[in-house]
């Protein structure tokens, strides 16, 4: 190769960096160093006129390494590297040294920080001598997609994907789609029935000729890689052939065995062979195996025996399905505290104290008490009406023993029920809470409105709910009257907090999503990539990333509809060239590296007696690199050879 | 025999002596040989922390280092929440907060003594539930207390603040204890309310009414006795009684035991040498079953 | 739980304070003291008044004393009654949503109104305290009959005629020793009293 002609540009980021370092001082040190042909400092070199001074350089100089030192490559790496590429250079011909986030913003001193910066330029081109030109490529995208998780966010999603006439595979776990806003009663702040709007829209997801729903079953794995993944789903023995079954309902009034709700927390039975709620879709029941006494001691079988199409099977086995897609939605919504493990709150122990989801149940139409809310005395309900509520905030949200962060939408949620219990009881509801967050569009009218209606707030958590005599109270302090106050209640309403799904561990691991300390899905960036994740071509949308409301579920739903049609309408994805190479000669196929690899990219080949590593899969993480003990492995752009250089002339100074 | 240090604080030696006898009654009957640190010192309780917060913490490192040093296994078992929580925190703050443990090692080493770090305290009901273990307990019952109610109160400072023993607010190792010896443990919501006993000689008539909170529940869930795990609790459950009585209208008669004498009744062993006849409300019946 | 009597706090002017009155230091003091840093980041929701068995005795809530030490109304938080009907329960602690060991912020702030003399010399409290601290001084374990007669000296002779009844009752009953046990090392405990302590309780 030619000569070696390096051109280092220091930016003074605006005051960020400029203010710190002595930038002409790191240009002017820059410029001595061996092979540098130009050094200049400028004022913002990701600005039009900055990037116009690499080119001409480029050009009119013979420039053929160029090192920017500035903010982090994750900011401005690849706008660079396309500078390079427009001006006939290579893009990978270029380094970045960082002396904003690890120089100038975490430096007290500023001869400390220059110096500091000295060392990071000297390395970045030492460093940038050794880089070799790379190519990027392009795979194709299947046009398919998938949608994990049918709630309100994942439903929204399916529709609008295949709305723009692509084909969506909706896979559900329960057996129905709907999720957690089927349960609820009215929708805040424009209290519409809840169940109103989102059946039209369960429906239609079911019956586009676009979309087919998987309902009752569970993503088991996923291979391959942007634009062309594999993946695995368990369809559950339903035990009720859905293709015979009429959806009428015998087989669940004949079956003589009651278990608890889940749909209705507990507070009603279903069936052993049961549909979770009147409007399920698909509207096919399931047998709950672990419950069914045909299952459990070989008798009963009276769903068979009713059922007018012959549709029951005991016999049904789980069954698998490979899907080649080429994107994916994850959309595997929440769940919410459990409070029998925080017993200072009574659930568990008082049968009148509830959650605000139970309570959604109590104030439906189609729940158990069809509507009323309703005192219950020794397992069962009376026909009393409570003459006072507490509704309790924050039960486990904010709260570091549980959850330390807000769980954002059960200030309101928590708003909604303290009217509708108003309304529907007239009884006395006591609000206890720390702050009322209504930040929203029309939220704050709301909380004025619930105000109005004579609702009592206490700013104050509600610390403990014990009985007495038959009576509840709810043990307070009343902050803003600096009062301790213990106020006797008929009924408790526990707003819990919103948690990461169960299972949501495994579903993070089946698709290389990384979760939060809070252990939601975590996305690639809070602000400006809120549906990425680390794994391109997997997006998230709804409470699996975090506590959101129905419209803010709504809107990422769509949101993730556009990452997934974006990347199908493209056609084609690039895959970047900084992987993992084996070289075959020197590899023993001892295969310490392939279970470590985070993206199982590396396969052994028994023909070859070597491993090899899938390029579209591997993002280039070097940790393969770092186990192979006969040095077989190397990671192109971060060579021995490069990092060395590195090290060794970032340490010299 | 499992060999263990015993630190019976100073309530051991006085108002908890039928605590302590039934205690040296039943652990060797249950393969534990307790032996008493060697001239050990008050833990510092509430009061002395109140005075300052780290007195208590060197108080309680004498004794932790006395056990220390008297080698073997490091285990130092107690029988007084009170003592359970205030050496537990001297640990806690001694492995924590380096300006204590300094503060501490200068302290010690001013009386020629050391403390590295390696006791562990334990309640000897955590020491009952998890090293006898309860289907030991359950074998080795002569005469199982079936039908007698009990209401098991642990106080505050058996799971609070934090250990890993119980839980700090819905305890059960002396309900599933209890439960062993055949006695029927009744749904206790206050059994880790606080009866103030802390406060008892200095703000009495607060105290009363936290007693009162305690006893009326156990007596409402019909219990025939209360039991405790601490000489504080206990004494201000029994000794006070009279006064609630007086002062509230109300008429509570619970004989207050210690969990050690009830297992020692399952065990086998009389009412009068496990110390039942030593308490302000008299056990009644509950001693002749 | 006992029926709360309506005492809403605020009968007579409303308190005004004053900037100069404010004490900035004292959040800092009382942090080191009680090795309890985050004290700034309660959010006031008062869960530890709802908690404490005591609040309703209490003339500021323990909330409120966390705000008054933050704000520097040390005078008034050493002066309180509240500090003093803290019974160590812990619960506080346990259930602060932002784990402040509000009990150890309690240690400090009583030791702090012994040292710096707020704490009357006749209140209950403060006397038990003290006296507690002499009877382990002198015989290095707990002696009931000194603790009784020490606190009577204290409070006044009225309180051991009230004490006397249970005393004799604890004598009956095999429950107090008459004659104290002392630590044969008790030069040690002493020592280390002395240490740490540094003369604070002695006025």
């Amino acid at each position: 190769m030619s000569e070696v002609r390096i051109a280092v540009y220091v930016c003074h980021c605006g005051t960020n960096i400029a203010d710190k370092v002595d930038v002409a001082g790191v240009r002017e040190f820059a410029r001595r160093l061996p092979g540098v042909e130009v050094a200049r400092d400028y004022q913002y070199m990701c600005a039009d006129p900055g990037q116009e001074l690499l080119r001409s350089d480029i050009r009119e100089r013979g420039i053929n390494r160029v090192v920017v030192a500035s903010c982090s490559p994750r900011m401005h790496e690849a706008t660079f590297r396309q500078v390079l590429e427009s001006a006939g250079l290579n893009g990978y011909l270029f380094e970045m040294a960082n002396i904003r986030e690890h120089c100038s913003w975490v430096t007290e001193e500023s001869e400390l920080a220059t110096h500091k910066a000295r060392a990071l330029v000297a390395a970045a081109v030492k460093r940038v001598r050794f880089h070799a030109p790379l190519e990027e490529r392009y795979v194709e995208v299947n046009q398919k997609a998938l949608v994990v998780g049918g709630g309100i966010a994942g439903i929204e999603a399916a529709l609008k994907i295949a709305r723009a006439g692509k084909k969506v595979w909706l896979v559900e776990r329960g057996p129905s789609i709907g999720g957690k806003m089927a349960g609820l009663d009215k929708t805040f702040p424009t209290l519409d029935c809840s169940a109103c709007i989102l059946t039209p829209k369960m429906v239609e997801a079911a019956q586009h000729p676009k979309i087919t729903l998987l309902s009752y079953s569970e993503v088991e794995g996923v291979d391959g890689y942007v634009g062309n993944f594999q993946v695995t789903v368990r369809r559950k023995a339903r035990y009720v052939r859905e293709e015979d079954c009429t959806g009428c309902g015998t087989c669940y009034q004949k079956c003589p065995k009651k278990v608890p709700s889940e749909f209705d927390g507990g507070l009603s039975h279903r069936k052993a062979i049961y549909v979770p709620f009147p409007q399920a879709v698909p509207n096919v029941p399931v047998i709950d195996r672990s419950n069914c006494i045909r299952f459990q001691t070989g008798r009963c079988g009276a769903c068979e025996k009713f059922c007018p199409r012959d549709a029951v099977d005991f016999e049904q086995e789980d069954e698998f399905l490979t899907l080649e897609v080429g994107a994916v939605i994850v959309a595997t919504g929440y769940e919410t505290f459990q409070p029998q493990e925080a017993p200072q709150w009574g659930w568990g122990r008082y049968e009148n104290v509830l959650t605000a989801r139970q309570l959604e149940r109590l104030v439906n139409a189609s729940g158990p008490t069809g509507g009323k809310v309703l005192l219950r005395r020794d397992g069962e309900f009376t026909d009393e009406v409570p003459k006072s509520v507490a509704v309790l905030h924050c039960i486990g949200s904010r709260d570091e023993n549980y959850y330390p962060y807000c769980s954002r939408l059960c200030c309101m949620a928590s708003l909604k029920l303290a009217h509708l219990i108003r309304e529907k009881t007239g009884a006395q509801v006591y609000s206890f809470y720390i702050d009322i967050r209504s930040a929203g569009k029309g939220y704050e009218e709301f909380y004025t409105r619930v105000q109005a209606e004579g609702i009592q707030f206490i700013r104050g958590k509600g610390a403990e709910v014990l009985e007495r005599d038959g009576q509840l109270y709810v043990h307070a302090e009343d902050t803003l009257l600096g009062a301790y106050r213990e106020v006797p209640v008929d009924m408790v309403v526990l707003s819990t907090a919103v948690t990461p799904a169960p299972g949501a561990e495994r579903v993070a691991q089946i698709f290389g999503i990384q979760r939060g300390q809070d252990g939601f899905f975590l996305e690639s960036h809070p602000k400006l990539e809120p549906l990425k994740t680390a794994t391109e071509g997997i997006y998230i949308v709804g409470c699996c990333q975090g506590p959101k409301d129905i419209p803010d579920s709504v809107a990422q739903g769509a949101g993730g509809a556009a990452e997934v049609l974006s990347l199908l309408t493209a056609g084609r994805v690039q895959i970047s060239p900084v992987v993992a190479e084996i070289d075959a000669e020197a590899c023993s196929g001892c295969k310490v590296c392939v279970p470590l690899c985070p993206y199982s990219a590396i396969k052994y080949d028994e023909e070859r007696g070597a491993c090899g590593v899938n390029e579209a899969l591997c993002k280039g993480c070097g940790t393969c690199v770092a186990s192979c003990p006969s040095g077989a492995l190397s990671c192109r752009h971060f060579t021995d050879e490069q990092i060395y250089a590195q090290i060794e002339e970032v340490s010299s100074l | 025999m499992r060999r263990y240090w015993y630190y019976p604080g100073c309530s051991g030696h006085a108002s908890a002596r039928d605590y302590q006898r039934s205690v040296a009654l039943i652990s060797p009957a249950l393969g534990l040989d307790l032996v008493e640190v060697e001239d050990w010192n008050c833990c510092g309780t509430t009061a002395m922390t109140s005075v300052e917060p780290r007195l208590s913490v060197v108080l309680s490192a004498r004794n932790l280092a006395l056990a220390e040093e008297a080698g073997g296994r490091a285990d130092l078992v107690v029988t007084c929440n009170s003592c359970y929580a205030i050496l537990r925190r001297a640990q806690e703050q001694y492995a924590r907060r380096r300006e204590v443990r300094a503060e501490v090692d200068e302290a010690l080493a001013g009386i020629g003594r050391r403390y590295s770090g390696t006791v562990r305290v334990r309640h000897l009901l955590e020491v009952l539930v998890r090293d006898v273990g309860l289907d030991a307990l359950r074998e080795r019952v002569r005469r199982p207390l079936s039908g007698l109610r009990l209401a098991p109160y642990y106080g505050c400072l058996l799971g609070r603040p934090r250990n890993d023993f119980e839980d700090p607010e819905e305890p059960l190792s002396m309900d599933r204890l209890l439960e062993a010896t055949g006695a029927t443990v009744v749904r206790f919501d206050r059994k880790s309310k606080c009866c103030g006993g802390a406060l008892i000689t200095t703000h009495e008539e607060a105290a009363l009414e936290l007693v009162r909170e305690v006893l009326s529940e156990a007596a409402a869930r019909e219990a025939r006795a209360v039991v405790t795990a601490c000489p504080m609790c206990q004494f201000n459950l029994d000794a006070y009684q009279a006064k609630v009585n007086a002062a509230f209208g109300t008429r509570l008669r619970l004989p207050v035991l210690y969990f050690s004498q009830v297992l020692g009744l399952s065990l086998g062993f009389g009412a009068s040498e496990l110390g039942l006849g030593q308490r302000f409300v008299p056990v009644g019946g509950v001693g002749k079953l | 739980m006992r029926a709360v009597q309506s005492q809403v706090p605020g009968r007579g002017p409303l308190p005004v304070v004053g900037e100069a009155d404010l004490d900035g230091k004292f959040v800092v003091t009382v942090m080191e003291l009680s090795g309890e840093d985050g004290l700034l980041g309660c959010i006031q929701c008062g869960t530890c008044t709802g908690s404490c068995q005591l609040s309703s005795w209490m003339d500021y809530t323990p909330r409120r004393i966390v705000d008054m030490v933050r704000k520097g109304l040390a005078r008034e938080v050493l002066a309180s009654r509240a500090i003093w009907y803290c019974a160590s329960c812990y619960y506080c602690t346990v259930r602060c949503p932002r784990g402040i060991k509000l009990t150890e912020v309690l240690y400090a702030l009583k030791s702090l109104a012994l040292a710096r003399g707020y704490a009357e010399p006749g209140a209950p409290a403060p006397a038990f305290y003290r006296t507690f601290f002499e009877v382990v001084g002198r015989y290095g374990r707990l002696y009931e009959p000194g603790l009784m007669i020490g606190v009577a000296l204290r409070s006044g002779f009225g309180r051991l005629f009230r004490l006397a009844p249970l005393g004799l009752g604890m004598l009956r009953r095999g429950k107090m020793a008459l004659l104290p046990e002392r630590v044969r090392a008790v030069d040690e405990v002493r020592a280390l009293m002395e240490r740490v302590s540094r003369g604070l309780v002695r006025r």
